[in-house]
């Protein structure tokens, strides 16, 4: 079980006394916030992607590859990486440089932006959302599977023997997480691939989110990549933790009441109730986190936002002391309720590891693989 | 007997409503012209005003829950659906729009709708005419051609009350007429997946 946090990267003014970090600040504060996960003994760091104010997340490799400098264990992801408006080709260059340059401690996933005039600065179309996602990562997967591609589709220029360098480390992939809310062709995207679903639940019911995972793992094991309950799961939550649960919720319901993301709509305690979101007590947010596997069951990956809403980075470095004192427990509990058949999150020594096993097996099938 | 749903939407602010008014009759004359055609016409009332905190949070949060869920399904599944609102400002009121901008926007597509409002004076009808048919429209509704407006007056004299309940049955037997002729509703699964080779399309 691999257990994280993500960030937003948002400049969010702190809503008890009007501090507005610089850019300068929060980018830094999300470069502490990375080392301070591997400290405190979390698996993953992953950073959104946004190209317009209040976020300061543009670039995710630079910023993960200095991370990557700075840290010896984490894996670093995204959440997500915008496959409609950027180019397939510099993904696929980006985050194997990074691979090489993190010895292999790189995942990423796939998105689509929620941001509609992002579409039109990069010169692309809203409306093809759907359809720059399916061609797009089609020819990413490829540029990290075949040295040499022909390709020619409808929303980039052709390629005729091209090669993306570096080739990925190992000659190994980054795997990746197909990030999606409600709609269900990612889902089959990432099932199709036999590729990782990331569910963001944080502002959604769970009822949603159990649909949605049901629907990745049945096509999972439609296209033949395992059995349903062997896909890769990963989901996003969100928690503010105290000693006891009343000083948690009355110091996170200034940022509740005040964030750009809630503010205005139900009450904390409404939208407790109705999403995943957790403030109380190490011990509650523990119990609740055990009980998302009895909706979409055992999965791989949970992450956590913890540094929103204009909480000030002493604040988000408590937590994830909290976090750090919860997350051994989270760990033995899901992988001890684990089955042996459904496998860990996938990393790059396990995917190593994985093809090295395939070709003793079976030699004749190494490179004939989609 | 052959069972349709005509969902009925009321979008009063008051409790009681003049606009809930029209609708309990639209959806007393709906349940009759059904009877007529030998169907068993089922008309729940969706009294949006009991929703209305859910709403804004779903304008917020993306999400709807509980009662507010309940509606929008009984509406999306609905074979027929009656919309009445009040006329504010030359237009149907904030929350008949804000339940129509947070039900899926394929929802009424094809399906026959009937609209209706109320008004302080005879001088607004036309509203239903320049802002409520073409929401509908934009929906890609089928709606029927009498929309029923009703001004305070026509529940006050004998002679406008008996126009009135006139119009109430033309456009009740329009609106089970379009009903009558079309399948029963099949909601379509929100879950359901093209595959991928197609989604594809041959690379």
């Amino acid at each position: 079980m691999q257990l994280g946090v993500f960030s937003v990267g948002d400049v969010t003014p702190d809503p008890t006394n009007g501090t507005v970090p610089t850019e300068g600040e929060r980018i830094a504060a999300m470069v502490t916030i990375a080392k301070k996960a591997e400290e405190v003994g979390l698996d993953v760091f992953a950073t959104g992607e946004h190209h317009n104010p209040p976020f300061v997340t543009s670039s995710p490799t630079t910023m993960l590859g200095y991370v990557a400098a700075r840290t010896e264990r984490i894996v670093l992801s995204t959440s997500t990486t915008l496959i409609t408006t950027n180019d397939p080709v510099k993904i696929a260059e980006d985050f194997a440089m990074l691979q090489h340059l993190s010895g292999g401690r790189v995942d990423l996933m796939m998105g689509r932006g929620n941001t509609g005039p992002v579409y039109p600065w990069f010169g692309k179309d809203i409306r093809k959302g759907l359809e720059l996602a399916v061609e797009n990562y089609h020819l990413l997967h490829r540029l990290w599977r075949e040295d040499v591609v022909d390709w020619q589709g409808r929303h980039r220029t052709p390629l005729q023997g091209f090669t993306a360098t570096p080739r990925p480390l190992d000659g190994v992939p980054p795997f990746v997480w197909h990030g999606s809310i409600r709609t269900p062709e990612i889902a089959e995207q990432a099932a199709y691939y036999g590729d990782g679903f990331f569910h963001n639940h944080i502002f959604w019911p769970m009822e949603h989110t159990r649909q949605m995972v049901r629907l990745y793992r049945e096509r999972y094991e439609h296209h033949g990549h395992g059995t349903a309950d062997q896909a890769i799961v990963g989901l996003g939550g969100q928690v503010f933790m105290a000693r006891n649960s009343q000083d948690a919720v009355r110091q996170f319901r200034p940022y509740f009441d005040h964030a750009p993301v809630y503010g205005g709509g139900p009450s904390l305690e409404d939208f407790s109730r109705q999403t995943p979101l957790t403030v109380g007590s190490p011990q509650e947010v523990i119990e609740r986190t055990l009980t998302f596997r009895e909706h979409v069951g055992d999965y791989q990956r949970q992450l956590f936002l913890v540094d929103h809403a204009g909480l000030p980075l002493k604040t988000v470095l408590e937590q994830m002391d909290l976090l750090g004192e919860i997350v051994p427990v989270l760990r033995r509990e899901l992988d001890a309720m684990r089955p042996a058949h459904v496998p860990d999150a996938p990393t790059h020594a396990s995917l190593v590891a994985a093809r090295d096993a395939a070709a003793v097996v079976a030699p004749e099938t190494v490179g004939a693989q989609r | 007997m052959t069972q349709r749903t005509i969902a009925v939407v009321a979008a009063g602010l008051g409790a009681p409503s003049s606009t809930r008014l029209l609708a309990d009759r639209l959806a007393a004359g709906v349940a009759d012209a059904a009877t007529v055609r030998g169907l068993d016409g089922r008309t729940p009332v969706v009294e949006v005003r009991d929703v209305a905190h859910e709403l804004t949070d779903r304008l917020l949060t993306g999400f709807a829950t509980g009662t507010l869920a309940e509606a929008l399904a009984t509406v999306s599944g609905a074979d027929g659906v009656v919309a009445v609102t009040p006329v504010f400002s030359a237009s149907y009121n904030g929350l008949f729009k804000s339940f129509f901008d947070v039900l899926d926007e394929h929802a009424l597509a094809g399906v026959p709708v009937l609209a209706a409002a109320t008004g302080g004076s005879p001088r607004h009808s036309l509203a239903l005419d320049h802002a409520v048919r073409p929401l509908f429209s934009y929906l890609g509704a089928l709606l029927v051609p009498t929309g029923v407006y009703a001004a305070s007056a026509d529940w006050g004299s004998v002679e406008d009350g008996a126009a009135l309940a006139r119009r109430v049955e033309r456009a009740a037997g329009e609106l089970v007429d379009l009903v009558a002729a079309r399948p029963a509703r099949t909601v379509a699964d929100p879950f359901a997946v093209t595959d991928f080779a197609r989604l594809l399309g041959g690379q």
